[in-house]
């Protein structure tokens, strides 16, 4: 068994957990506001409009974000998963649990607001590109891992299930990720890559950046707390959550 | 700087009002949802568990 130095110990301790992320949440709501009312009025209002696609392009500061935190959402829960599994850490099957829904909701965000920009860019609200394709296959894991949580009565086989599930989607991400350069059809290849400079303009960018940065925010926060919900159920018969009921806060 | 001349102008987003503005009002309604699902979530827990809590002293039961 790996060794894990003592504040990873502590963290994973579901209380402890609880009751350390209740500082965060203020400031990771307000930071997620801030962000998301700045770049959306940027993108909607000032950025310069696309010599190609006109104002339709707009729809780029939620789909790109949201897209993004599908996948990386599917990492976090894959690597709960893992987690999970090999050292049977209950915080981790937690995290699964609450990141499930979350990244179905932007996985299903970032294929409707393609769609909508599809009909006036491609002129079609869906095809059987490779990239929409493999987005769909994402959404239908995220809902795969949600229903298995109700599949079954045992918490415990409920979690070791979806942490399978979780982590043999994985296979998929890859796929995602080279899908728009291995099969170059109509969805267009990616606008930011790390190894190079972004294919827009700064202005067009500099939004795009205000969102992602908020759409992250927004995921730690809901992350957070669907987790800290889940905590409080999972450990309802324990004497610090009966204290904390009592309490009402 | 503001890239429409009047609100219309904003609004209309040059024939592509409905797809844009249909898009954010659903990612907004999405977001909002995400966030009130674990709000909801657990004030409806917390509200059973101090019921039970309740229950359970009255009926002089011990829980652990």
């Amino acid at each position: 068994m790996a060794r894990f130095p003592e504040w990873f110990h502590r963290l994973g301790a579901p209380k402890t957990f609880y009751s350390m992320t209740g500082k965060w949440l203020p400031w990771l709501a307000g930071a997620a506001a801030i962000l998301l009312c700045v770049g959306t009025v940027w993108g909607l209002g000032f950025a310069p409009q696309d010599a190609k696609q006109g104002n339709s392009f707009r729809i780029i500061y939620i789909h790109v974000p949201a897209a993004f935190l599908a996948l990386a959402g599917y990492y976090v829960m894959a690597v709960a998963g893992a987690v999970g599994l090999i050292w049977k850490m209950k915080l981790a099957h937690m995290v699964l649990k609450a990141a499930a829904p979350l990244g179905a909701a932007l996985t299903f965000v970032a294929l409707f607001t393609g769609a909508l920009w599809g009909k006036p860019t491609w002129g079609t609200y869906w095809v059987w590109d490779a990239r929409i394709t493999s987005m769909l296959v994402l959404f239908f894991l995220y809902l795969g891992v949600i229903a298995l949580h109700y599949a079954y009565s045992s918490t415990e086989a409920a979690s070791k299930a979806s942490a399978v599930l979780a982590l043999v989607g994985t296979a998929n991400i890859p796929i995602i990720y080279k899908s728009v350069d291995w099969w170059y059809t109509l969805h267009q290849p990616a606008t930011i890559k790390l190894t190079q400079a972004p294919s827009m303009h700064p202005d067009m960018f500099k939004p795009l950046l205000v969102m992602i940065a908020g759409f992250y925010c927004f995921y730690a926060l809901v992350l957070l707390m669907g987790t800290r919900t889940e905590i409080l159920h999972r450990e309802r018969r324990t004497r610090w959550v009966a204290d904390l009921a009592k309490t009402g806060y | 700087m503001f890239q429409f001349e009047s609100l219309a102008a904003f609004i209309a987003m040059g024939g592509h009002g409905p797809y844009v503005w249909i898009s954010y009002a659903v990612t907004l309604l999405t977001l909002i949802w995400l966030v009130i699902a674990p709000i909801r979530g657990r004030r409806r827990l917390l509200k059973n568990l101090s019921h039970q809590s309740r229950s359970a002293v009255t009926s002089g039961e011990e829980r652990s």
